[in-house]
């Protein structure tokens, strides 16, 4: 394996907000109907849902303004129809946008040439697809060498390269293989190993895992957390499983009939979601794998402490120990210096989900 | 519109059509009646006759003489490819002139036997090499190897042609939508619906009795499905394989050839499988302008009424039939299923083994034949011919059985077809147009409405109209029976697994026949006239209609089925009220496909003598004359197309009743 991590995206122990950002969405719409780029362009970007119905558009992205930072996974979670898909087809060009600017790198991307566009996708982003969209009459190894062969790349050098990469997805021995003798979980490996074929560093992955069973799913994102701890690429990853959107993100966006209705941690939506859809998501999940120390922590009060715990540990990581211990933990920084404490009572509320006055941020 | 929109929802409305048809046949009727004071209304006045024949003649002269250099080039180029097929396959490479020419011999038949058993054992294993070799070992047997040969190499030199045109015609109508629509698909329609002979007039004209022209109007007729298959397949294409080839960065060339047809390779084969049987139909019919070949053997023996030769090149294009079809099936199948993974290996001799050892054995069978006569030409010694053996099966049928055989055909002809013919070619013109034209308005709204009233008065006011009739009368009554068999056959098929087993084999070998084929067996028994060529119009009809029915009963969901038999319906109930209501669109449209195919074939018999618009362009086809050809072939077509977009708007408005 030649490469191990992408040289140019050295950031992994700079904290997210601090990095730069890689692409952003202003005031992106996307609407289908006559003339809905006129449409949104006389109102100077911005219309109610209303206004959109009453024209007879349909908005499948409204007004979405966000910002994905180098080496995250931002994932943007929605259910069907929600405009997911749509979002992230703006975002690479595959569907141009009807109004606003896509930026990656601060240059906009709906100004740039063709010329341009097709240098930037062969070079700089990849880009998975729910049903793999593997070319069926080539083999693993020539799908996976195509966007190189594409490019102009010579057999040796396309093939070496190819070779790198499945050995990274686990693949090796499945080289001559045709994709319809491949199951789902080894197609979409082929299909990540594809997308990686050209060392993007954009990654889109459209619902990769969607059409996979759970078990061969699981082992998917687990995979994937692998590879993205060995390349940090900065990822956009699209979902409509809120529990793999957890599992998997750094920060998660939340659409809804084409808008995005909140952005944040896994933490900050299970602790302060935006708005009742939000919190209908967030009911299942299990807070304690979710929930750190920082937003369950107190001042402390003088009481004697059981262990220690840096504030970004999960409740789910200490939750035994401190229920065991009975006695309260110090939350503690960098430096080893003490900035609160989580008592035991706030742990077990947390895990019988009892809701109290003061606890959490 | 609205009218017809709410018919489909409310009672009033239904009856208020009923009223109307009511009405309009009464008028019809009251028209009927009164011929003798209005006769310009039931048959079209001579004098107002519009003489497009004429126009259409003149303007073919026109281009015959001016741009003879174009045609001439056109031939001259065509020639060489096909000129090489021909005596490669067929007929010897002559090279130099006079007394020192010396020829390169073609390719012998011993070898062209091998490669068919080893092509059927590449695309689909032992069975297949065994059917496909027999077909060719059987052709070589029964003394017709020269004609078969003949016969192929057009092929051979056609399809190709046809598959690259088609191939761009499609991919320009698929990126092109207003091109799809404005041109593409009508003149795919019209390509189809006119009849085969009305092509040959004009290439007749323009390119003179000879295998280029043969093979131009087998190129022109084949076509279509490779377009259509180009159009379907790159639609088809998973949207996620465009959209990635669109990341990859590929340019709009490579996301075409590199992504986009590859992908769709499996639908191109359908295509090229069509596209072969088209062609080897065409290329047997247009032995009438010079093809040559086995065409041109069984057109010799019906004029000379020799049935035994006849049905002996008949039942050699069976074999070649066959053959070409299931080979290039069992490659379309391949190629559906997909590819699986192999060692790979460097050298070229093991990585196409099947290819590399068939060259080898050609170029030593063919050397060998320089030597040894036996491999140059088939032996006669080894040839036999069934000719007598068929001659004396049909002289014994018509001893014995002449009495019967006559008293059935002389019944037909006097109760049922002279009546009916009677009935169709007094049927006023002004009725017809103006009945047509209700009810397309009626299953579509007023373009429909329109679009049938003036294809219908075309064939009027070009005084075709009583040979129009006479057609619809042929091809109604034969498409009617067609189907009266063909529906119950598919019923049958559709409720037993057993059954079907039996019949799909048969028909997919009827479907392949040449519809020259169905005529020979027929004749023989029947003699020439209208009840010959309605049987063979039935055979060769019956196959939509017991093909779609049987699918369609197939095709209803068994969820369905399960919901009509949890709530209590006997088998019966169930096949009644649930499945055959929802298969009517399907069964609708294999009755279309139905009187599309029988229109083909009534007009193909007008070499038995029909009085119709076939015969019409039969004898303009004798004489030359493309004016008069030309337009009875769009007199076919408009009816073609005018039942076509009946039914197809009826089948539209049952579909979407049924969502």
């Amino acid at each position: 394996m030649t490469e191990v991590t992408d040289p140019g995206s050295g950031a992994a122990g700079v904290p997210v907000d601090a990095r730069p950002v890689k692409l952003a969405c202003r005031n992106v719409w996307k609407l289908f109907g006559a003339n809905a780029a006129n449409f949104i362009r006389e109102r100077d970007g911005r219309a109610s849902m209303a206004d959109v119905a009453a024209a007879g558009l349909v908005g499948a992205v409204r007004a979405v303004d966000l910002e994905i930072r180098q080496g995250e996974i931002f994932i943007i979670m929605g259910l069907s129809g929600s405009g997911k898909s749509t979002l992230v087809r703006c975002m690479s060009r595959l569907v141009e946008p009807s109004h606003g600017k896509v930026e990656f790198e601060g240059k906009d991307l709906l100004k740039i040439s063709d010329a341009a566009l097709i240098e930037l996708r062969r070079h700089r982003m990849g880009m998975v697809f729910q049903n793999f969209a593997l070319l069926p009459h080539l083999n693993v190894l020539d799908n996976i060498a195509f966007p190189l062969s594409i490019q102009g790349q010579d057999r040796a050098t396309r093939e070496a390269r190819a070779r790198e990469v499945i050995d990274l997805v686990g693949l090796r021995g499945r080289e001559h293989f045709y994709p319809r003798e491949l199951s789902g979980g080894q197609q979409q490996r082929v299909g990540i190993a594809r997308s990686l074929a050209t060392k993007p560093e954009i990654w889109f992955l459209d619902e990769p895992f969607s059409a996979l069973d759970p078990l061969i799913r699981r082992e998917m994102q687990d995979e994937l957390m692998r590879l993205q701890t060995m390349l940090h690429k900065t990822i956009v990853f699209i979902t409509h499983d809120f529990d793999e959107a957890i599992r998997l993100a750094d920060r998660i966006a939340i659409m809804k009939d084409g808008a995005v209705i909140q952005i944040g941690s896994p933490e900050e939506l299970v602790v302060n979601p935006a708005t009742d859809y939000v919190a209908e998501f967030t009911r299942d999940v299990d807070r304690a794998k979710v929930i750190s120390a920082r937003s369950l922590m107190r001042a402390c009060d003088g009481a004697e402490h059981g262990g220690t715990v840096t504030p970004e540990a999960k409740i789910a990581s200490f939750s035994a120990g401190i229920v065991s211990a009975g006695k309260p933990f110090a939350v503690v920084n960098d430096t080893g210096k003490p900035i609160g404490e989580v008592t035991p009572q706030a742990v077990i509320d947390l895990l019988a989900g009892i809701e109290r006055a003061g606890a959490g941020a | 519109m609205t009218v017809t929109a709410s018919a489909s929802e409310t009672r009033p409305p239904v009856q208020r059509w009923l009223a109307v048809w009511a009405i309009a046949l009464a008028a019809v009727l009251l028209v009927f009646l009164l011929q003798d004071s209005i006769p310009w209304a039931v048959n079209y006045p001579a004098g107002a006759i519009i003489p497009v024949a004429d126009w259409v003649g003149a303007l073919m002269v026109w281009i015959k003489s001016n741009l003879s250099w174009l045609t001439r080039s056109i031939t001259a180029v065509l020639g060489v490819p096909l000129d090489f097929a021909l005596n490669l396959l067929a007929k010897n490479f002559r090279i130099g002139h006079g007394a020192e020419a010396f020829t390169l011999p073609r390719l012998s038949w011993v070898g062209v036997c091998a490669v068919a058993f080893l092509a059927g054992h590449a695309a689909g294993g032992r069975k297949l090499s065994l059917l496909v070799g027999g077909c060719f070992v059987y052709i070589a047997l029964f003394g017709q190897w020269t004609s078969a040969m003949l016969t192929l190499a057009l092929i051979s030199i056609a399809v190709p042609f046809c598959i690259v045109t088609g191939l761009f015609a499609g991919i320009w109508a698929w990126r092109k939508p207003w091109a799809e629509r404005l041109i593409v698909s009508p003149a795919l329609d019209l390509m189809q619906t006119i009849p085969t002979f009305a092509y040959l007039i004009p290439m007749l004209l323009l390119f003179g009795n000879s295998p280029v022209s043969a093979m131009i109007a087998t190129a022109i007729f084949a076509t279509p499905p490779m377009v259509r298959a180009t159009m379907l397949g790159l639609s088809r294409v998973p949207l996620e394989i465009g959209e990635f080839s669109d990341m990859a960065g590929c340019t709009a060339r490579q996301k075409l050839w590199r992504v986009l047809l590859p992908s769709a390779r499996p639908a191109l084969m359908v295509g090229v499988n069509q596209v072969i049987m088209l062609a080897l139909n065409m290329v047997i019919i247009a032995s009438m302008i010079g093809a040559g070949g086995l065409g041109y053997d069984v057109l010799l023996a019906l004029r000379a009424l020799k049935v035994g030769e006849a049905m002996e090149a008949g039942l050699a294009i069976v074999a070649l039939a066959i053959a070409l079809d299931r080979l290039s099936q069992a490659i379309a199948h391949k190629q559906a299923k997909g590819h699986v993974h192999q060692a790979v290996s460097p050298s070229l001799w093991r990585r196409y083994p099947t290819l590399t050892l068939a060259i080898a054995i050609l170029a030593a069978t063919t050397l060998l034949g320089l030597f040894v006569p036996a491999f140059a030409s088939v032996p006669k010694a080894i040839t036999f011919t069934t000719a007598p053996l068929w001659k004396a099966a049909v002289n014994w049928v018509t001893v014995n059985f002449f009495d019967f055989i006559e008293a059935f055909r002389v019944a037909l002809i006097l109760n049922v077809l002279n009546p009916l013919r009677a009935f169709c070619e007094g049927f006023p013109w002004l009725g017809a147009v103006f009945l047509l034209g209700l009810a397309g308005y009626q299953l579509s709204g007023l373009r429909l409405a329109a679009l049938v009233a003036v294809l219908t008065a075309f064939c009027a006011i070009t005084g075709l109209w009583e040979k129009t009739m006479a057609t619809v009368y042929l091809c109604g009554i034969s498409a009617f029976i067609a189907c009266l068999i063909g529906i119950p056959i598919g019923l049958m098929a559709a409720r037993s697994d057993r059954f079907e087993k039996i019949v799909t084999p048969i028909i997919d070998t009827l479907q392949v026949l040449p519809s020259f084929c169905f005529i020979i067996p027929v004749v023989m028994l029947f003699r020439v006239g209208d009840v010959t060529a309605m049987i063979a119009t039935i055979a060769f009809a019956v196959v939509p209609a017991i093909r779609y029915t049987n699918h369609g009963i197939r095709q209803v969901p068994p969820a369905l089925i399960e919901a009509g038999k949890v709530s209590g319906c006997t088998p019966r109930q169930t096949f009644f009220r649930v499945q055959l209501p929802l298969a009517l669109p399907e069964i609708m449209l294999g009755v279309n496909q139905t009187i599309l195919m029988a229109l083909a074939m009534v007009i193909i018999c007008a070499m038995v003598g029909t009085r119709d618009l076939g015969q019409e362009v039969f004898i303009a086809l004798s004489k030359a004359d493309p004016g008069r050809g030309i337009v009875a072939g769009l007199a076919i077509a408009f009816i073609g197309i005018v039942a076509d977009r009946l039914f197809g708007a009826w089948t539209a408005k049952a579909r979407a009743r049924l969502g």
